[in-house]
C-alpha cells in the first residue's frame, strides 16, 4: 500500500508547490528598503524649477512617496485612488517623475488632476535607481523618522490601499 | 529586367545593417569589465535577461551606472554592494549562500542522496526475496510430486 501512497503523497506536495508558485507574482521581488531610512537626495521640483525638495523636509510627517511617469500607463490606473487619498485629505503623497519631459509631465496633471503635494523632477532616472526601481508606479510608504515601511511594485489598488497601506498610514500616524 | 531586380534584390541585405549598439563607451577595456559584471546580475525587468544583454532602458540606466562607477575606480565588489543594496539579492544570478538560501543549494544533494537511500535498500530487499524464493512452494510440489512418481513406478 505505501509503494502507491508515498509517491501519491510527494506528488501532491509538488503540484501544491507549483500551483501557489503560478499564483505568485514574479515583479514582487522582496525590497532591501524595508524598514532602512529613504535614500536621501536633494532634486528640483516639477513645478517650480527654482525650488527643491530633500526627504528631510517632511520630517515628522507620515507621507506616500510615489513614482510615476507621463508616458507610464499603469500610473493612470492608479491615478483616480491617488486624487481619492488627496481629497480626503489622508496622507500627504509626494511624487517622483521618472524619465520624463517636463512639459509632457504637466500637461498631464493639468488634465487629470494633481494628487501630489509637491512633485520631483528626474529626468535620468538616478534617483529612481537609488530607489531600486524596476518601472513606474511604485509608491513607498516612509514614516516619521524617514524610514521606509512599505513598497508597493506597480500600481495601488483598491484592496491594498484598504488592506494593507491605510491601516500601515494609520498606525504609522499614531506613533 | 527581371535579372536586374533580383541582383539588386541580392545586393539589399549589404545595406540593410543594424544600427551600432548604442552604449558602447570609448574605452573598450572598461566596457569588457563592465560587460563581464553584468553578466552574471540579473535585469530586473525582464527577470531571466542579464543586465548585459538586456535591452530593457532600465538596464541601460544600469550599465551606464556600473560603468560610471568603475570610471571613479570602485572595484568589482563594491558596485554589487551598491546593486544589492538597491536591489536585493535578486540581481545576482548566483545567489549568496545564507541562512534561507540552504535549502536551495544542498536541497538537490538530499534529495540525491535521498533517492541513493531508497535505491540502495530497494536492491537488498529484492536480493533477499530473490534468495528466499529460489525454489518457489509449486516448484518443490512439483518437485516432490515427480519424485513420488518415481518411487510408484
Amino acid at each position: 500500500m505505501t509503494r502507491f501512497i508515498l509517491p501519491l503523497v510527494i506528488f501532491l506536495v509538488l503540484a501544491g508547490f507549483l500551483y501557489k508558485g503560478l499564483g505568485l507574482n514574479p515583479r514582487e521581488v522582496p525590497s532591501p528598503f524595508i524598514d532602512k531610512p529613504a535614500p536621501v537626495f536633494n532634486l528640483v521640483e516639477l513645478e517650480d524649477p527654482s525650488k527643491s525638495f530633500t526627504p528631510a523636509d517632511m520630517k515628522g510627517k507620515v507621507w506616500l512617496f510615489n513614482l510615476w511617469a507621463s508616458w507610464c500607463v499603469s500610473c493612470r490606473e492608479e491615478h483616480p485612488l491617488l486624487l481619492d487619498l488627496a481629497r480626503q485629505n489622508i496622507v500627504p503623497i509626494v511624487g517622483l517623475d521618472y524619465k520624463d519631459k517636463r512639459a509632457d509631465a504637466e500637461s498631464l496633471l493639468a488634465r487629470v488632476g494633481n494628487p501630489y503635494l509637491l512633485n520631483v523632477f528626474d529626468a535620468e532616472g538616478r534617483i529612481g535607481i537609488d530607489y531600486g526601481v524596476t518601472g513606474v508606479p511604485e509608491t513607498f510608504v516612509i514614516d516619521k523618522q524617514g524610514i521606509i515601511r512599505y513598497k508597493q511594485i506597480g500600481p495601488v489598488t483598491a484592496q491594498n490601499l484598504r488592506e494593507k497601506i491605510l491601516p500601515l498610514v494609520a498606525e504609522l500616524q499614531k506613533k | 529586367m527581371k535579372k536586374l531586380l533580383i541582383l539588386l534584390f541580392c545586393l539589399l541585405p549589404v545595406f540593410a545593417h543594424a544600427g551600432e549598439a548604442k552604449d558602447l563607451a570609448e574605452d573598450p577595456v572598461l566596457e569588457k569589465r563592465m560587460v563581464g559584471l553584468a553578466e552574471n546580475l540579473r535585469c530586473l525587468v525582464c527577470q531571466n535577461e542579464s543586465l548585459a544583454s538586456s535591452h530593457a532602458e532600465l538596464a541601460e540606466d544600469l550599465r551606464r551606472e556600473v560603468r560610471e562607477q568603475m570610471n571613479k575606480g570602485k572595484s568589482d565588489q563594491e558596485i554589487i554592494d551598491y546593486l544589492v543594496a538597491r536591489y536585493g539579492d535578486f540581481v545576482l544570478y548566483q545567489p549568496p549562500m545564507k541562512s534561507y538560501t540552504i535549502l536551495l543549494w544542498f536541497g538537490p544533494f538530499v534529495l540525491l542522496l535521498a533517492g541513493a537511500g531508497m535505491l540502495f535498500f530497494q536492491l537488498r530487499k529484492r536480493r533477499q526475496t530473490v534468495a528466499e524464493s529460489e525454489l518457489s512452494p509449486e516448484a518443490q510440489q512439483r518437485a516432490a510430486a515427480l519424485l513420488n512418481e518415481e518411487d510408484n513406478k
